[in-house]
């Protein structure tokens, strides 16, 4: 159905009006707003289907490409039809890439989690109990994302290596903390300002103290918020490649260096990168598909009105 | 069961020209329903919320049973509110709503669920106990935000204009609703609304407030027959008292191009005087008297009766409503009036405070 008859279906009854004079120049003008707006999602349709073949497709070729042999992967022009093969995936498990998967699990898991203890007091703070300094701590809080990594790998290389701290998991922890904190502290603050007013009041009025205010009312009022902000800390710290490839080397080295792994001396191993990477896509798109029914619920849907 | 003392409130909001509460002094009686009432931003929700605690008494003091709360938190007074919006908790069932300041107080699961279970049943929320607010409609989400009040038994209710949010059929049901379950729980209750109707039906006592300043503390009979001032007499009533500018003279007062003799007494009390704000309510101005001349505008059928919208036939800027019954002039006609000048309010036109008693 299209939009404009499911609009029509929606309001039966809605022709049946059109007796008075004046009233069938009046249909007419409707029918050709009506027409405008369908043509209008028409285009927006087109629009939106090649910008999303645009950014799609590199994504589709990766996958297509990590079923093919080698030898396919390779031919220019390149094949269309080929029978699937998953002997570059065994190839990719088989090269040992769960110390990988290991350290980059533990260092996201594990930094999304200090995130989310230390971003959400913070951002209730900033928002829900503002002071006179609250925009100089915020806009502090984001100038620490205006340095390119590349300024302050440097200092951060030297720093981990004086603590004997270089390749170690836990100094990428520590590094992704504080890479992810200031986006974790502006996303919850803009969550926690959803929250109605009258919520805390409510609360306060009911004799819950702050911790219990918070977890009790907040908590479960911004927690589609929450989902959202670990997803993306999640996202960013198992895609992070400059910080882990400078000071990693073997032990904690996660799988984007991993990737790298393929780009050797003898040449591109084109199928085997692509399973590799197909690999490590699949969590980000499995915490995607997870979260995305509590990203999309209404924030404080029912809670006013 | 608890008094509530106003001295002298005062509540400054920072950069403000002018305190949003003016040295508020009222005093509430045990068990009383009082409604402050008044246009947008009078300072009637200020004034409560600094009962609540919700905002801070920056000058005076409010006393609950004698008891200066200056300083007290929200959580500390014993004080229960019904939000204009209910602000119902959205992740807890209705009981957990109802039951959340029972189980901040520490008060025992089963003792819980019976106080949760008695207050439904007198809103008729049973059905709903294990409903989230989403999926409640807005007169249960409002008798919700109720339950949440009464099931505390606390010493005092707050309510800051708990019904604006339903449609006018529910509105008039559920003020009726609440003000019979304030008298049988007799709870000292202070309700906030701009609806001059609701606060005429529903208080014991009414304070009409304008610009942080207390205008009148009555009953609504005394506000409606001896409004103090021409603020008070054009906001309560509908529709509004006609007021007229007049001036005083040895015969009467003469308003509207004629002289209306006012009762003696009245007349003595307005000596002195000389401009005069004349005050007189619809039902007090008769079709086929021989008072003022009226041009009418407009003519409101409401069934039982009518108000007919004119002017007076010289000033089209001196607005004039007249109750009629359901025979009346038609608009455009020129008519004549009577007024019952038994019923007149004077009014200093200069402080617009009432003249005689």
């Amino acid at each position: 159905m299209t939009t404009a008859s499911r609009r029509a279906s929606l309001r039966p009854g809605k022709k049946s009006i059109a007796t008075e004079p004046g009233a069938a120049q009046r249909a007419s003008r409707r029918r050709t707003v009506r027409r405008k707006r369908r043509t209008n999602s028409v285009t927006m349709g087109i629009v939106g289907w090649f910008l999303g073949i645009v950014f799609f497709f590199p994504v589709l070729w990766m996958v297509i490409t990590s079923f093919k042999t080698e030898a396919q992967a390779y031919t220019n022009s390149p094949t269309i039809v080929f029978r699937p093969t998953l002997s570059e995936y065994s190839a990719v498990f088989h090269s040992g890439v769960w110390p990988y998967v290991a350290n980059s699990a533990f260092a996201t898991v594990v930094s999304t989690l200090i995130v989310l203890a230390l971003a959400t007091p913070c951002a209730f703070a900033l928002s829900l109990r503002p002071v006179r300094k609250t925009r100089d701590v915020l806009f502090f809080f984001i100038s620490t994302k205006m340095l390119p990594v590349v300024a302050a790998i440097i200092p951060i290389y030297i720093a981990a290596r004086d603590l004997h701290m270089l390749d170690n998991v836990f100094t990428l922890i520590v590094l992704y903390t504080a890479m992810n904190l200031p986006i974790a502290v502006w996303m919850m603050r803009s969550f926690f300002l959803e929250v109605p007013g009258e919520l805390l009041e409510a609360a306060e009025m009911d004799g819950a103290p702050l911790r219990r205010t918070v977890t009790e009312v907040i908590l479960p009022v911004v927690a589609p918020g929450l989902a959202a902000t670990a997803l993306i800390c999640c996202i960013f710290a198992w895609n992070e490649f400059f910080l882990a490839v400078n000071i990693t080397a073997t032990k904690a080295a996660t799988m984007p260096v991993f990737l790298v792994g393929f780009i050797s001396s003898e040449g591109l191993y084109f199928a085997q990168l692509a399973a590799a990477a197909t690999v490590a896509t699949l969590p980000v798109v499995l915490a995607g598909w997870i979260a995305q029914r509590q990203l999309v619920r209404g924030l404080s849907f029912g809670a006013i009105k | 069961m608890a008094e509530v003392k106003y001295e002298n409130a005062t509540c400054i909001y920072p950069g403000a020209d002018r305190p949003a509460v003016d040295s508020l002094a009222l005093a509430v009686k045990d068990g009383e329903f009082v409604v402050m009432v008044g246009p947008s931003g009078c300072g009637k929700t200020t004034a409560l919320r600094m009962l609540a605690g919700l905002e801070e008494i920056d000058d005076g003091s409010i006393r609950i049973d004698g008891q200066d709360m200056v300083g007290v938190p929200s959580r500390d007074r014993d004080i229960a509110m019904v939000f204009q919006n209910y602000a119902l908790y959205p992740s807890k069932t209705v009981a957990e709503n109802m039951g959340f300041a029972l189980k901040m107080h520490g008060v025992p699961k089963d003792e819980r669920a019976r106080r949760v279970r008695e207050a439904a049943k007198l809103l008729d929320l049973e059905q709903f106990l294990d409903r989230k607010p989403r999926h409640l409609s807005g007169g249960q989400r409002q008798r919700v935000a109720m339950g949440r009040a009464i099931v505390r038994e606390p010493k005092v209710f707050c309510m800051d204009e708990p019904l604006s949010n339903l449609d006018a059929q529910l509105r008039v049901q559920t003020r009726t609703q609440i003000a019979e379950l304030q008298r049988r729980l007799k709870v000292t209750t202070v309700y906030v609304t701009h609806d001059q109707v609701e606060a005429m039906t529903m208080g014991d006592r009414v304070a009409v407030m304008r610009l942080g300043k207390l205008q009148q503390f009555a009953s609504p009979t005394e506000l409606y027959d001896h409004p103090a001032n021409v603020f008070v007499a054009g906001f309560i009533g509908s529709p509004a008292m006609n007021r007229l500018e007049g001036t005083l003279t040895p015969d009467g007062i003469h308003t509207g191009g004629v002289t209306i003799r006012p009762p003696d007494a009245l007349l003595r009390a307005a000596q002195g005087h000389g401009k005069l704000v004349v005050g007189i309510r619809p039902e007090h101005l008769s079709v086929g008297g021989s008072d003022l001349a009226l041009k009418v505008e407009l003519v409101e059928d409401l069934g039982s009766d009518s108000y007919i919208y004119g002017h007076l036939s010289g000033d089209r800027d001196a607005k004039i409503i007249v109750r009629a019954g359901r025979e009346h002039p038609q608009p455009g006609e020129l008519i004549k009036v009577g007024v019952d000048t038994a019923h007149l309010h004077l009014f200093d036109a200069a402080s617009g405070e009432r003249v005689g008693e």
